[in-house]
C-alpha cells in the first residue's frame, strides 16, 4: 500500500499535513488580544490556542510547548498580558528551538490593545509569507500518529462506530503508524481484557492500575463519565460505556503507555492516561471532549478520529478531527457535521471492515489535505485547563 | 433486518437495531413474546429470565447487576441495572421512569 502524503517538512525532522500559524495566548487576559490578531486572517490557515490561568501549571507549559511545536504548526505569535506567571522565555526558546518562526509579544509592553493587535498582525503576515516556503516531501503511514475518542455515545456507538474505527486503527497499525486511544475513566471494567493485550506483563500492569487510578478519582469526584445522554442513547452503567468505548482501540497489541504530551517512540498502539497523578486537586480529567482531542494533538496526532452516536459538531485547533457518526437517526440529522456514515451497519447496509476501510481511506484523503466537514466548517475548538502529570515509567514504553 | 441484535452468544441481552414499539411480537431463542415496552434504538431487552443480583452479560462481558427480576423481552435499562463500578449518577431525569411530581 503506497500513500501519496506530502508532508510539511520541518527542521526537527518531523512531518506535518497542515502548515499552521498559531496565535497562543498565555493567560486568559491576552486571549481577546489573540482572537482579534487572528481574526484578520479568518480565511488563512491561522490558529488561537491557549492556557487562561495565570498560576503556573507544569502540565499547561509542556502542553504549549508540544502544541506550539506539534508537526503541523509552522510557527507561533505567543501574546503575553505581561505578569502571567506563565513561563514564556520557555516556551519561546522551545519554539525557536525547533527551527520555527516565533515571537512573543507583551500586551503591557505594546501600550494596550490596539496597538498590540497592530502589531501582531504585522508579524502574522510577514510570518505566512516565511512559512509558505516550508519544503514539501513524501510522507509514510509510518510517520503518522492518529488518535481516536469518541463522544455523545449511545448504545450504537459501541456496536458500530467503535469497532468500525478499531478496524481503521488496526490497518493503520499494520502500516507502521503510531495510534493513541485513551480516556481510562472509560475503560474501567476493561482493565484485565486490555491488559492481556501487553506487549509486556510489566506494561500490563500499568495499564491496569492507570485504570485502577480513574476509578479512584472518579469515587472521590463522586461521579463518574457517564452523562446524561449516554442513558437516554440506551447506556446503562460505565462498564456498559466502557466496553463500547473500549473496542475503538481495535485487536492490534498495546505496545506503550503515554501520558498527554508524550509522542509515542515508534508506530503500534497506545493508551493514554488522561487522569491526573497524585491526590485529586484538579476536578474531572477531561471536561469536554475538545479538552481530550488537544492531549491527543500535544502527543503528536496529526488526526483524531473521533466517534459519536448522539452527534458532535467539535473541530479542532491544528489537527483535523474526522467525525465517524455511529448511529443512522443522527447522520440523516446531522450528515453536514459527519465525514463518515457507520449507522449503515446498524442498517445492514455495510461491514464493519467496510466502514473501517473507509474510515482508513478518509484519513488519507484528510492526510493528503482534504478538509474535514469540522474544517470546511471552520471549527477550531480548544481547551487546556490545569493537570499534574508524574513521567512515565521505563515499563511504559516499547524497546526501541 | 431483525429488530435485534446479540452481540455475544453469552450475552443475556439483546440490542435494538431500531426503535421498536410495545405490543410488538418477537421470538427469541424460539420464544415468543410480546414486548410490553417501547424500545428504543441501541436500547436492551432480557434474552432470558433474569433475577435480581444476576450479572448482566453484554459483548460477553458484565456490564453490571440487575436491581429486580427481569422477565424476557423488557427492557433492561438503569431502572432495573447497576453499576458493579461506579454509580450512575445522572439519570434521574433520564432514566425514562416516570416519577410523579413532589
Amino acid at each position: 500500500m503506497t500513500s501519496s502524503i506530502m508532508g510539511y517538512q520541518r527542521k526537527d525532522g518531523r512531518k506535518g499535513i497542515r502548515n499552521t500559524i498559531v496565535v497562543a495566548y498565555l493567560v486568559e487576559c491576552a486571549h481577546f488580544v489573540a482572537t482579534e490578531i487572528a481574526q484578520e486572517f479568518r480565511d488563512q490557515d491561522v490558529q488561537v490556542i491557549g492556557f487562561p490561568g495565570c498560576f503556573p501549571n507544569e502540565y499547561a507549559q509542556v502542553m504549549m510547548e508540544r502544541l506550539c511545536t506539534h508537526p503541523n504548526v509552522a510557527g507561533a505569535l505567543l501574546v503575553s498580558l505581561g505578569c502571567e506567571s506563565f513561563n514564556k522565555p520557555r516556551l519561546h526558546n522551545a519554539v525557536e528551538a525547533s527551527g520555527r518562526p516565533v515571537n512573543t509579544l507583551v500586551i503591557q509592553m505594546n501600550k494596550g490593545t490596539a496597538k498590540s493587535i497592530a502589531a501582531g498582525r504585522a508579524w502574522v503576515k510577514d510570518a505566512l509569507d516565511q512559512v509558505a516556503d516550508v519544503p514539501r516531501a513524501p510522507m509514510a503511514m509510518s510517520e503518522l500518529v492518529v488518535g481516536t475518542i469518541c463522544g455523545g455515545s449511545d448504545g450504537t456507538s459501541g456496536i458500530s462506530g467503535n469497532p468500525a474505527a478499531g478496524k481503521a486503527f488496526d490497518l493503520l497499525v499494520e502500516q507502521g503508524a503510531a495510534c493513541i486511544f485513551e480516556e481510562t475513566g472509560e475503560l474501567i471494567g476493561c482493565e484485565e481484557v486490555m491488559a492481556a493485550r501487553a506487549e509486556t506483563p510489566e506494561l500490563g500492569d500499568e495499564l491496569r492500575a492507570a485504570v485502577a487510578k480513574a476509578a479512584h478519582y472518579y469515587d472521590t469526584l463522586g461521579y463518574g463519565s457517564f452523562a446524561a445522554g449516554n442513558a437516554t442513547g440506551g447506556l446503562s452503567t460505565i462498564e456498559e460505556k466502557s466496553l463500547g468505548a473500549y473496542v475503538k482501540s481495535g485487536a492490534s497489541p498495546i505496545s506503550g503507555l503515554i501520558k498527554p504530551g508524550d509522542v509515542p517512540p515508534r508506530g503500534g498502539l497506545y493508551l493514554m492516561d488522561v487522569v491526573p497523578d497524585g491526590e485529586v486537586r484538579f476536578g474531572f480529567p477531561n471536561i469536554s471532549d475538545n479538552a481530550e482531542i488537544v492531549e491527543m494533538i500535544a502527543s503528536g496526532a496529526h488526526l483524531t478520529l473521533f466517534v459519536t452516536g448522539r452527534g458532535s459538531v467539535v473541530g479542532s485547533a491544528i489537527s483535523p478531527v474526522i467525525k465517524i457518526c455511529a448511529n443512522p437517526d443522527t447522520w440523516n440529522a446531522m450528515s453536514d457535521d459527519m465525514d463518515v456514515n457507520a449507522g449503515a451497519i446498524i442498517e445492514g447496509q455495510a461491514t464493519l471492515d467496510q466502514v473501517g476501510r473507509e474510515i482508513y481511506d478518509t484519513v488519507v484523503n484528510v492526510a493528503t489535505g482534504q478538509p474535514t466537514k469540522s474544517e470546511a466548517l471552520g471549527h477550531r475548538e480548544f481547551i487546556l485547563t490545569y493537570k499534574s502529570f508524574d513521567p512515565i515509567g521505563p515499563a511504559c514504553l516499547p524497546a526501541a | 433486518m431483525d429488530a435485534f441484535l446479540r452481540l455475544h452468544p453469552e450475552d443475556n441481552v439483546l440490542v435494538a437495531l431500531k426503535m421498536v414499539e410495545a405490543g410488538t411480537p418477537i421470538s427469541i431463542d424460539g420464544r415468543d413474546v410480546v414486548l410490553t415496552d417501547n424500545i428504543a434504538r441501541a436500547h436492551k431487552i432480557a434474552a432470558s429470565p433474569i433475577s435480581a443480583g444476576d450479572v448482566i452479560v453484554k459483548y460477553g462481558m458484565p456490564i453490571g447487576r440487575a436491581t429486580a427480576n427481569i422477565a424476557v423481552g423488557r427492557h433492561v435499562h438503569v431502572h432495573n441495572i447497576r453499576s458493579d463500578y461506579t454509580p450512575t449518577y445522572s439519570l434521574r431525569d433520564t432514566d425514562g421512569v416516570e416519577r410523579k411530581a413532589s
